[in-house]
């Protein structure tokens, strides 16, 4: 026998307290380098564009000679004269190109196009047709990203904002850069502003007089615009002004909420064909008209990304005086959205903006009254030479602060433009010259212009190649030591101490050399430090690694993943590089994961393991193959494996097409049901989301009861079972509010209103309270005290020798936990010898799952509000695939009793696949249209005001809410086998014959399995198998990120990079964040519960003892 | 005379088979005929080799009765093997309504690969198929190759599906919802006709499954040589 002593046991609790500190720290550390490489590697590839703060001036003029009007001294002159004195700019959001296109008067034969957004602007067409030289339509196209803030800069500096910026949609800044509105107010023009109120952080305190409206709440369509039009013809009457600025939101808030295709929008762009027709009626002479959408929208009604429909917009421009000499080509000319910028700079007379790289439509600086085509073409020129003098200054003075332009290109283009401002000013002198030169003079112009344009858009992508590598190292070094330290945790021998020490060692060494550099007043980049302690702290490990390698290890020893678990981390390594696999992942993935699962159930067949030997013919089959006993039989693993790819399959109905396959039907099952047209179909699909809802509720109640962790009168427990009914009640009921809150009487709509936003925010914080009773309390045991009759105490059978085989084990095991509890019970009886008293924990063995799956429940009802309505019935799937999933799995593992435990490789790869398949059937792909923007206002109906973290986090809980889930999750891997043994031997060994009589023996009562008691028993490997399982999850995601990231890196100039890769790197790298963060939670709740339960073993032996 | 009907019509002749017999035939463009066609032959083979070899012959009973049962059997297995494929391949994330023919002539083909040779070899005797495909359950070489056959049948369709995603344009790779968009488009309607499109769905997969098999072919001879010390198959 094995001596136990319990003494000994409460004496070992400080030291593995001391291990589970060493757990936690060290999982800390490997995150940290992990972060540093990412870190690092991001600042090396998603550079920023330099702003330059440098500013344009009346006085100053952009370049040497004279300025073509200069010399007059008109009033109000500055680089040119200018043509209008005032300027109303109508910017309505997401007006896509065709929104505003005229359509052909169709012949009555042919059926009329009846799409909602055809044909509705009719004033524009109305205008076109009759004064074709006061009005032109063109197709403006934007730069990418297409999001508003972006737009709204380049609308007005002239500039490309870069990729980096499109992260900051939500934190709008003011822009330091030169722009058309500081232009006008260092003018001492009156600029008004109405609309979105983005524009308050872009340019505070720019504006004259301004009227802000909420632009945050995508659902609300019309504050906006109603509000605008309660001050505009008011605001244009008074004629307090010089520059109208007028931003309507109401055709994108449209397009986010309903689509393109929907009735909604035909009403919204009518409504804003009344207001051009209105501003056309009262604009005066010297006033010009300019309507323009800021970028389009997809089929779907979402921006942000580079398709032909999010950058085609609408600009249209009209004068009440004759501006246009020609009437309008019959297809809209297409003109760069930039080009408005000295266009409306030149025309106002203002100097162009600093950093402007736009080019002038040269057709409006032609003189419509003289009809000489001559003197048109020089003032064309006169206009395009200005502006190419400015882009040259800011070329120069750009190149002088950062080196990131190409040299070659930017001599090559200095030399052009040299050429053609001598050919102008050769031209000035001889006014009368050949028609030709001046021709020659525009293009080269022209020319120059251009190649600017696509040299910066080709420059400000550039990448600090260095830092990529670094970063990318640092990756690969902290996933090699995962791997490393994983698989020194799983041999016997492994102690915690030199880990700490290492890693302390190469902390404070890099933490002074950082102290010497500070002292020594070297400035450095927090990113750049980072890395460095990180990888001076990875040194000493390396090094160990490096020692200890040749003596004792086999080369084989480095690569422990079996053969085919690393084929398919390879497969999956290797997918990232191809950005045909990384836009099909959502389909790569469940393929990859059901393989791995049919791989799974065959190698089980292979082994033996899933029949009972008796059906195999050879009888040396179930003695030599077979390591353990077939703990399932063959049906049940295969209805475990054939339920999983149907869960699998079923989630894969929730796909959201990638914009790159235009024939892929997206699943309509992931809109809202507000946005659902009919009624009965609308109430069916309330009541399946409802059902899913009670589905889940009841399968996680289910599950606690079975392993009666239902019974205790712990808090925790009895709020799962009172708490989480009113969660699931209080969703339902923000669901039935939110679907049909259109549709809500007027005088219930303040109710409504007040439920929408109490309703979800009452869900969170009773999960948030749930959890904290949890982390009090999570011991959800019942105990039994009672008073009995002094028992006999139990037979013990003898057993002697060293267990021979797995037989064996599983007899001799309880024996010894039965011993155990009978020395204890002994002991107490000694000590209190009056009436004993037997203590009885139920269900003592299923306490950390228990406590884990109830976090995870409570973690995602939260998470399921921030999700469409149906995507409840993704949550459920992936509850239960998960559930399948392990039992699988667990049919696989053996139970190494008292030795090492492991997760195996196969286990902790399906698991990081399943996470990666739940993200996609929850209706995500990594690119950044598809973000659910909706998620910001679950609970916040009005918006967040200034605050940008909230709606930062519950989108980004939104989108990474698989993740989360998972990797909270990923301690029931380690759990699951040991919760699965109490049906196997037991069943079957006791009829087996071999043990019959102790068999008969037992005590029915006394039939409490082992379970995850066992994980207990053996405190210190316990706590290595923790270690090991999260460093094995945090290896297979960190190969994924390692491989985005060089994937990134290598195909730097690929087409695809900023459609596919770029975005995919930041998914997969904000993923990675949250999963470490998730993963780090589960386990410290795991060492949390066995902290709770070796204190309420004390408190038991000291009540009993007193 | 066959011969003469055939080159100067094809928009693109066969790759592997000349079309002695078929007016247009190529294997991308007529895909399912040349399934059906490679199903039949497999099968005759496969049946051929039986009825020549005879690697179980030690049947007790050869009554004709028993016979015709065990025949008809052997096509009910077939069957259900072709059906559980079919569940398989839509389970992995072949479309459940459209292209079902494609789908299910696939499972046809895959089925010849693995299930007829252990039909032929093991006759419909599930627990025999089971204790060939575990470890250390084979007793003869012929089970040894059966082993490998359909191993690689299966590792040849299961690579086959990576190309799929890919977008080299091939026709033999696109993606179904490519097809359709490469339908509509004029240069796909002129070149092959307007109504005549290339079914494109089990293509890869299918060829992969071939290459598997043949490779499997090829292998097992190699490998049962070159492991012929270590093999010493118990009789039971």
């Amino acid at each position: 026998m094995v001596p136990v002593c319990w003494r000994s046991r409460c004496a070992s609790g400080r030291r593995s307290r001391m291990q589970k500190i060493s757990v936690l720290l060290f999982l800390a550390w490997v995150c940290f380098l992990f972060y540093a490489g990412i870190a690092l590697f991001t600042s090396g590839f998603l550079l920023t564009r330099l702003e330059l703060t440098n500013h344009s001036s009346c006085q100053e003029p952009p370049g040497p000679g004279s300025l073509p009007w200069g010399s007059q001294g008109k009033p109000g002159a500055c680089w040119m004269a200018s043509r209008f004195s005032r300027l109303v700019l109508v910017l309505i959001d997401a007006l896509r190109f065709d929104f505003a296109q005229p359509q052909p008067s169709h012949s009555p034969g042919e059926p009329p196009v009846s799409l909602p957004f055809l044909g509705k602007l009719n004033c524009l067409q109305r205008i076109l047709e009759i004064q074709p030289h006061h009005a032109r339509l063109y197709q403006s196209k934007a730069d990418p990203p297409t999001t508003t803030m972006q737009r709204l800069k380049a609308l007005t500096t002239g500039s490309l904002p870069t990729f980096i910026d499109a992260g900051s949609n939500f934190a709008s800044h003011a822009i330091v850069e030169d722009n058309l509105i500081k232009q006008l107010a260092s003018a001492g023009r009156r600029v008004v502003f109405m609309g979105d109120d983005t524009w308050k952080d872009l340019f505070p305190g720019a504006f004259s007089q301004a009227f802000f409206f909420p632009s945050f709440n995508v659902r609300d369509l019309h504050t906006v615009d109603n509000g605008i039009l309660e001050h505009l013809y008011p605001t244009m009457d008074s004629g307090e002004w010089d520059m109208l600025i007028a931003h309507f939101l109401g055709v994108d808030h449209c397009g986010h909420k309903y689509g393109p295709h929907h009735p909604e929008m035909a009403k919204k762009l009518s409504q804003m064909d009344q207001v051009i027709q209105g501003l056309v009626e009262r604009l005066e002479n010297d006033t010009l008209l300019v309507v323009i959408g800021d970028h389009g929208m997809t089929m779907t009604g979402d921006h942000g990304g580079d398709s032909e429909l999010e950058i085609s917009a609408a600009l249209f421009l009209y004068s009440p005086k004759a501006l246009f000499p020609g009437a309008p080509p019959e297809e809209p000319e297409i003109v760069p959205q930039i080009s408005l910028v000295p266009t409306l700079a030149l025309l106002l007379g203002l100097p162009i903006p600093f950093g402007n790289i736009g080019e002038v439509m040269a057709e409006l600086f032609s003189e419509v009254e003289d009809s000489q085509s001559h003197s048109s073409a020089l003032a064309q020129a006169s206009a395009l030479h200005l502006n190419a003098q400015q882009v040259s200054r800011f070329l120069h003075t750009y190149s002088a602060a950062a080196q990131d332009l190409q040299v070659k290109e930017l001599h090559r283009l200095q030399t052009l433009f040299n050429k053609a401002s001598a050919d102008y000013q050769r031209l000035l002198q001889r006014p009368q010259g050949p028609e030709a030169a001046l021709q020659t003079v525009i293009t080269e112009l022209q020319q120059f212009l251009r190649g600017v344009r696509a040299m910066c858009i080709q420059s400000w992508a550039r990448f600090s190649l260095g830092r990529m590598a670094g970063g990318a190292a640092l990756m690969a070094a902290a996933c090699f030591l995962c791997l490393l330290v994983s698989q020194w945790a799983t041999s016997p021998g492994f102690c915690f101490r030199p880990l700490l020490t290492l890693m302390a060692c190469g902390l404070a060494g890099t933490i002074v050399c950082a102290g010497l550099l500070t002292t020594t007043g070297l400035k450095l980049d927090p990113v750049v430090l980072g890395a460095m302690a990180a990888a001076g702290s990875l040194l000493p490990f390396l090094w160990k690694a490096w020692a200890g390698w040749g003596s004792r290890r086999p080369l084989v020893a480095l690569l422990p993943i079996p053969g085919p678990v690393l084929l398919f981390l390879l497969i999956r390594f290797a997918a990232f590089f191809s950005d045909s696999f990384v836009v099909a992942e959502a389909r790569a993935t469940p393929f990859l994961l059901g393989s791995l699962i049919l791989l799974l159930i065959a190698q089980l067949h292979w082994e033996g393991k899933l029949l009972p030997p008796k059906l195999l013919t050879i009888p040396r089959l179930c003695f030599s193959a077979s390591t353990g006993p077939p703990r399932h039989n063959g049906t049940h693993a295969l209805g475990l494996g054939v339920g999983l790819l149907l869960c699998i399959r079923l989630a894969g109905l929730f796909h959201r097409c990638p914009e790159e396959t235009p024939a892929c039907h997206s699943s309509p099952w992931l809109s809202p049901l507000a946005s659902m047209v009919g009624g009965r179909a609308k109430n069916l699909w309330y009541g399946a989301c409802v059902g899913a809802l009670v589905a889940l509720l009841a399968a996680v109640r289910l599950w606690l009861r079975r392993y009666s962790n239902l019974k205790s009168p712990e808090p925790s427990v009895l709020f799962v079972r009172w708490g989480l009914p009113l969660m699931a009640l209080g969703t339902a009921a923000y669901w039935a509010l939110a679907s049909g809150a259109d549709e809500a009487p007027p005088r219930l709509r303040a109710l409504v209103a007040g439920a929408s936003v109490v309703l979800p925010r009452a869900v969170a914080g009773l999960a948030a309270s749930g959890l904290m009773l949890l982390l009090w309390r999570p011991v959800t045991v019942l105990v039994k005290a009672t008073t009995g009759a002094p028992r006999t105490r139990t037979v013990l059978t003898p057993f002697s020798g060293p267990p021979t085989s797995r037989a064996d084990l599983d007899y001799v095991v309880p024996q010894i936990y039965r011993h155990m509890q009978e020395e204890f019970r002994g002991r107490l009886e000694r000590t209190k010898s009056q009436g004993p008293l037997t203590v009885a924990a139920c269900h003592l063995g299923s306490v950390y799952s228990a406590a884990m799956v109830t976090a995870l429940t409570l973690l995602a009802f939260p998470l399921l509000l921030l999700h469409a309505e149906r995507i409840s019935l993704v949550f459920l799937l992936l509850f239960l695939q998960s559930f399948l999933l392990l039992h699988l799995l667990a049919a696989g593992i053996p139970i190494t009793t008292p030795g090492p435990f492991t997760v195996p490789w196969q286990a902790v790869s399906a698991w990081a696949l399943m996470a990666t398949q739940t993200f996609y059937s929850m209706g995500h792909q990594p690119v950044f249209p598809a973000i659910h923007w909706h998620a910001a206002f679950v609970g916040f109906p009005e918006g967040h005001g200034s605050s940008t973290w909230l709606p930062a986090l519950l989108v980004g809980a939104n989108t990474f809410a698989s993740h989360l889930l998972f990797a909270v999750g990923c301690p029931l891997l380690l759990l699951w086998p040991f919760l699965c043994e109490n049906q196997g031997p037991r069943k079957r060994w006791q009829p087996l014959g071999r043990n019959e009589a102790e068999a008969r023996v037992r005590p029915e009562e006394e039939e409490e399995p082992l379970m995850e008691m066992r994980l207990r028993d053996a405190p210190h490997h316990f706590n290595a198998a923790l270690l090991q399982l999260s460093l094995k999850y945090l290896f297979v995601l960190g190969i994924q990120i390692l491989a985005c990231a060089l994937a990134a890196s290598i195909l730097r100039r690929h087409l695809m990079v900023w459609k596919v890769f770029a975005p995919k790197f930041i998914f997969e790298a904000m993923g990675f964040i949250v999963s470490s963060v998730g993963l780090f939670l589960g386990i410290a709740l795991v060492m949390r519960v066995d902290g709770a339960v070796s204190s309420w073993f004390r408190q038991l032996v000291l009540a009993q003892q007193r | 005379m066959p011969l003469s009907a055939s080159p100067a019509a094809h928009t693109r002749p066969g790759i592997f088979i000349p079309s002695f017999f078929l007016e247009n035939f190529s294997i991308l463009e007529t895909h399912l005929t040349w399934l059906c066609i490679c199903s039949v032959f497999v099968t005759a083979v496969n049946l051929l080799l039986y009825l020549v070899v005879k690697p179980n012959a030690s049947s007790k009973r050869s009554s004709l009765s028993y016979k015709v049962t065990r025949f008809l059997k052997c096509c009910i297995y077939f069957l259900m093997s072709c059906f559980f494929f079919h569940v398989i391949f839509v389970l992995y994330g072949a479309p459940l309504i459209e292209l079902v023919l494609e789908t299910f002539l696939f499972a046809v083909i895959l089925s010849t690969f693995t299930t007829v040779p252990c039909l032929c070899l093991l006759g419909p005797n599930i627990k025999a198929w089971l204790r060939v495909f575990s470890r250390n359950g084979v007793t003869s070489i012929w089970e040894n190759s059966l082993q490998i056959t359909t191993i690689s049948s299966f590792i040849g369709t299961w690579l086959g599906a990576f190309p799929i995603p890919l977008d080299w344009e091939r026709p033999w790779q696109m993606a179904i919802e490519r097809k359709y968009k490469m339908c509509t488009s004029l240069y796909v309607c002129t070149r092959h006709g307007a109504s005549h499109c290339p079914q494109v769905w089990p293509i890869s997969c299918t060829l992969g499954a071939t290459f598997g098999y043949v490779a499997g072919l090829v292998i097992s001879p190699l490998w049962i040589y070159w492991n012929r010390k270590q093999l010493t198959y118990k009789n039971h």
